[in-house]
């Protein structure tokens, strides 16, 4: 029987701990979680783009009301749990509710800490921690007027640009000479205080709060009117934001009687001083530290998981953490520790004119710290060497120009690439060394990039090794080299699709208008065959950190509906696996004949479209087929459309495997994401093939022994027959290997790009050895898949019945004829 | 009131419409699409493509045109003309923006050639 699991708390930390417990020990525990916020698991570290206004509530949630039924977690919004009886092994919330444990995870988070300073306590006054500070923030900023915020630390700054890009005059307190002290050096402190002061905001550094200041109000309740600092200068505010610090929330684990510290104590394998409580995330204290970035406190998770699922030797151990300041268009990097010492060396490397700064700091051959400005695009490589403790003597003359240069010490890139040594990777992708390529040059007489590729493989598959190649080339045929013309993606630009996948990667290309600036787009604002290209890559390269460019897309995508000849719109509700209810089937019915719609048409695709509905009836339209549990079969994305099945083992004399069920599952496990270009799937419950498998996408078709996997048909303006990937034996791995491949060409594909083109272009060996036959890299492809899918399944329908967009679907103003006369 | 200040109808305010956006007015004499563009300049235009009349609001903005959502024609906002090889006119009202409110001129309405 399943033993119980209460968590209290519903951060990011036992979020990640409940996901890794149900992959690893499915069904083992019932969890019951108490929320003291009214809402589910959201990710925290993106409060700052939703004060911003660059992302909405909706969009950073981690787990939608959806994972808690598919999970079985009883989930209580706005319990705040007031005690926890050890003896009883039960807990008891706010509203009554008491709940008995066999394991608990105590994940109280952490409370903000309020400098004492008289009017503290007024109306006006402001912490920054979780979805109630920043909306009570958005709506003092919609007024206008002037922010004061007290700590120029992360939070704090992130806070005054959000606030900043809401309107309000804002200036920022630190009690330190540099901004975010504990984080960059001195100078990068300088560099960032100028660029903070660029975007508007004043910076008052050395500034002690001895009172906030008020103003009696109508309401009663005085307001806040300024801030008074200790040399008597008073700044005027019409709101205050504390964001000085943290501190663990641990009273709940005191008053039951648990060993707290600074934060909850726990063991390594995050156990408190009673073995069945486990504390995680920020509440806890190990080893004599707590922790506040979240890389720490998802091995905190993972730990609390495998201890939970029986490992008992699942051990929690601090590593070192990296900070990104996540103010758009300011770059910045730190990891380490920097202090000087005497027995620490540094490099140091500054670009006065672009305002870059780089410090590497060394000690014992070792990096021990790194703070960059400016420019952080080899930040993850230095937080690699930092973090393995890798020994940097050999790469020591040209480290700081970052991992291009590792291999030499010349600044010539060409030089650089001919100084590698010839084991030297190239193509991480296919695992291509610089001998072997260089080797292919000389004995097979190899002139251009696709000879190179054609026979060596090396740059054939993601294409970010395509520079290095290049100047291999270069470096051995010299002259004679002329790198091929590249298709260029559209006229507001000389790049081909490739390159500005590259480069968005490369250079951490993470709006569209900064890869327009960065790329030298030639219009000013890209061009109808761009945007939506660029659009989709900035989407895939960054799940969760893009904000989609709805007026980058098509419009169908954009209202989530397909457009007719003469402006209407069609609906399509998905119909997973191409099964349907009476229940489904008379609620299309009610909506046919509430909107007089003229045309109901069964799609090749198994489902039901309606034709000639109104554009403002469409959120009406969803609203009712919301109702009956139905959601957008996404016939208009650049997306998962259809999985197409038989009925299989259920029903067919022939039928070897369920493929009903399997269809079902892959369109519940796929749908949302979004693909280079549409993504049709099948599932054939035998050879015969009856749901027409192999002239799909992607198909599978079911065999006494297991699945075979068909990938790269088509049957629309080009007919072609699908090519096997594969067989496996069970539908775990079907499942794992259909997404590890969707994977890879939503990483490869060219927008617009169809996956059997996408596949002739790259090789369908290349495929083949990437998603079948190398399980590390197979595993890689599934775990980025899941993770983007994460931000992808939310139904968009839903989401504008609940009022998003709703401008698209209401006119502007509507005239009337005797106005329009006047 | 004098008929000259009668003469602009305040349809709404610049930021009800999105950057690289439109929205529809209706009126008697047919749909006005408003666009706003990148740089917040407002621009209207008849929501008929001159190809086959796809709703031209319901395109994608860019710079100072928008390419229908039915064939990929891409229309001038200012002039209302088609670009490249393409021929064709949409018909442009007059409007002005004032305090971030957008005024179309009510004349312009009146005087449809096609009703």
């Amino acid at each position: 029987m399943a033993q119980k699991l209460v968590v209290i708390g519903n951060g990011m930390a036992p979020g990640r701990a409940l996901e890794r417990l149900f992959e690893s020990a499915p069904g083992a525990y019932e969890v019951t979680i108490f929320n003291a916020e009214p809402r589910v698991n959201y990710d925290r570290i993106m409060l700052s783009p939703v004060l911003s206004g660059e992302k909405t509530f909706e969009e950073i949630v981690i787990h939608g009301d959806g994972w808690y039924v598919q999970n079985g977690v009883t989930l209580y919004k706005g319990h705040k749990v007031v005690a926890i009886d050890r003896a009883a092994r039960t807990v008891t919330s706010d509203h009554g509710v008491v709940a008995s444990f066999d394991k608990l995870i105590v994940a109280t988070g952490s409370v903000p800490v309020i400098i004492p300073v008289p009017g503290h306590d007024l109306a006006g006054v402001l912490s920054y921690r979780d979805l109630d500070d920043v909306t009570a923030m958005l709506l003092a900023a919609r007024s206008g007027g002037r922010a004061v915020v007290i700590g120029g630390g992360l939070l704090g700054l992130e806070a005054a640009a959000g606030l900043r890009g809401q309107g309000m005059e804002v200036t920022v307190l630190h009690l330190m000479p540099t901004l975010m002290e504990r984080q960059l050096d001195t100078t990068a402190g300088h560099l960032l205080q100028r660029a903070i002061e660029a975007r508007g905001i004043s910076v008052v550094t050395r500034a002690s709060t001895k009172a906030i200041l008020g103003k009696p109000t109508a309401q009663g309740s005085d307001r806040v009117r300024a801030v008074l600092l200790e040399d008597g200068t008073e700044i005027p505010a019409d709101l205050v934001v504390m964001a000085v610090g943290i501190r663990p929330n641990a009273v709940l684990a005191k008053e039951a009687g648990i060993t707290v510290n600074r934060g909850i104590v726990t063991d390594a394998g995050m156990r408190t001083s009673d073995p069945d409580i486990f504390a995680l995330g920020e509440c806890a204290e190990n080893d004599g530290q707590v922790f506040g970035l979240v890389a720490p406190l998802y091995e905190m998770a993972n730990v609390v998981a495998a201890q939970l699922a029986g490992d008992e030797t699942a051990a929690f151990k601090a590593s070192a953490t990296a900070t990104k300041l996540k103010v758009t268009g300011v770059n910045l990097f730190s990891a380490g520790d920097f202090a000087e010492g005497k027995d620490r060396e540094e490099i140091v490397l500054r670009d006065a004119a672009r305002s870059i700064y780089k410090r590497l700091v060394i000690k014992d051959d070792k990096l021990t710290g790194v703070v960059m400005f400016g420019d952080t695009s080899d930040g993850a490589w230095f937080f690699d060497l930092l973090r393995r403790g890798a020994d940097i003597s050999e790469l020591r003359e040209t480290l700081i120009f970052g991992p291009s240069y590792a291999g030499g010490a010349a600044q010539d890139p060409t030089a650089a690439v001919a100084a590698l040594p010839e084991d030297a990777e190239i193509c991480g992708c296919n695992g291509v060394c610089k001998g072997r390529i260089t080797g292919a040059i000389d004995t097979l007489g190899l002139k251009t990039l696709d000879d190179v590729r054609a026979h060596t493989k090396a740059s054939a598959s993601c294409g970010s090794c395509t520079g290095l190649v290049e100047q291999l080339l270069k470096s051995k045929l010299g002259d004679a080299y002329s790198p091929a013309a590249v298709q260029p993606m559209c006229g507001c630009t000389h790049l081909g699709h490739d390159d500005v996948r590259r480069l968005i990667v490369a250079d951490e290309l993470k709006t569209i208008p900064d890869l327009m600036q960065a790329l030298e787009w030639k219009s000013s604002g890209g061009c109808a065959k761009c945007r939506p290209a660029l659009n989709y890559y900035l989407l895939a390269t960054w799940p969760g950190a893009y904000a989609d460019d709805n007026q980058s897309r098509f419009i169908n995508e954009r209202v989530h509906a397909n457009i007719q000849k003469d402006g209407t719109f069609s609906v399509v509700p998905r119909m997973w696996g191409g099964m349907t209810s009476a229940k489904e089937l008379r609620a299309i019915a009610d909506v046919v004949e509430k909107f007089n719609v003229p045309t109901v048409k069964v799609t090749g695709g198994q489902r039901i479209d309606m034709l000639g509905i109104k554009k403002e009836d469409l959120p009406a339209v969803w609203a009712d087929l919301n109702a009956a549990g139905m959601v957008s079969g996404a016939a208009y994305a650049k997306g998962l459309r259809t999985v197409k099945t038989c009925v299989g083992s259920d029903w067919c004399r022939f039928g070897t495997q369920d493929s009903t069920g399997l269809g079902i599952k892959i369109e519940k496990f796929m749908w949302g994401s979004w693909t280079p270009a549409k993504v049709k799937m099948a599932v054939s419950g035998c050879p015969r093939n009856c749901a027409e498998a192999t002239c799909k996408d992607v198909g599978v078709i079911c065999v006494e022994s297991g699945y075979d996997i068909h990938f790269a048909g088509a049957a629309g303006l080009d007919i072609k027959g699908t090519i096997l990937l594969g067989h496996v034996d069970t539908e775990a791995d079907a499942i794992a290997v259909i997404a590890a491949l969707v994977q890879l060409y939503r990483e490869q594909g060219r927008y617009l790009e169809r996956i059997y083109k996408w596949a002739n272009r790259v090789g369908v060996e290349t495929v083949r050895a990437q998603v079948l036959d190398d399980l590390e890299r197979r595993q890689a492809l599934y775990a980025r898949f899941v993770y983007a899918q994460k931000f992808a399944q939310i139904d968009p329908w839903a989401e504008r019945v609940a009022g998003k967009d709703a401008h698209e679907f209401r006119p502007l103003a509507s005239i009337a004829t005797a106005e329009a006369a006047e | 009131m004098t008929i000259l200040e009668t003469a602009w109808i305040d349809i709404g305010a610049v930021d009800d419409i999105p950057r690289e956006g439109a929205r529809v007015v209706r009126t008697a004499a047919g749909c006005v699409a408003v666009f706003r563009t990148r740089d917040d300049e407002v621009f209207a235009l008849d929501d008929r493509c001159p190809h086959k009349g796809g709703p031209l609001s319901q395109g994608i903005v860019h710079g100072h045109s928008v390419t229908c959502p039915l064939h990929n024609w891409v229309i001038s906002l200012k002039s209302g003309a088609a670009q490249g090889a393409d021929e064709g006119q949409a018909r442009t009202y007059r409007l002005r923006v004032g305090e971030g409110r957008i005024l179309l001129d009510a004349a312009s309405l009146t005087c449809n050639p096609k009703h």
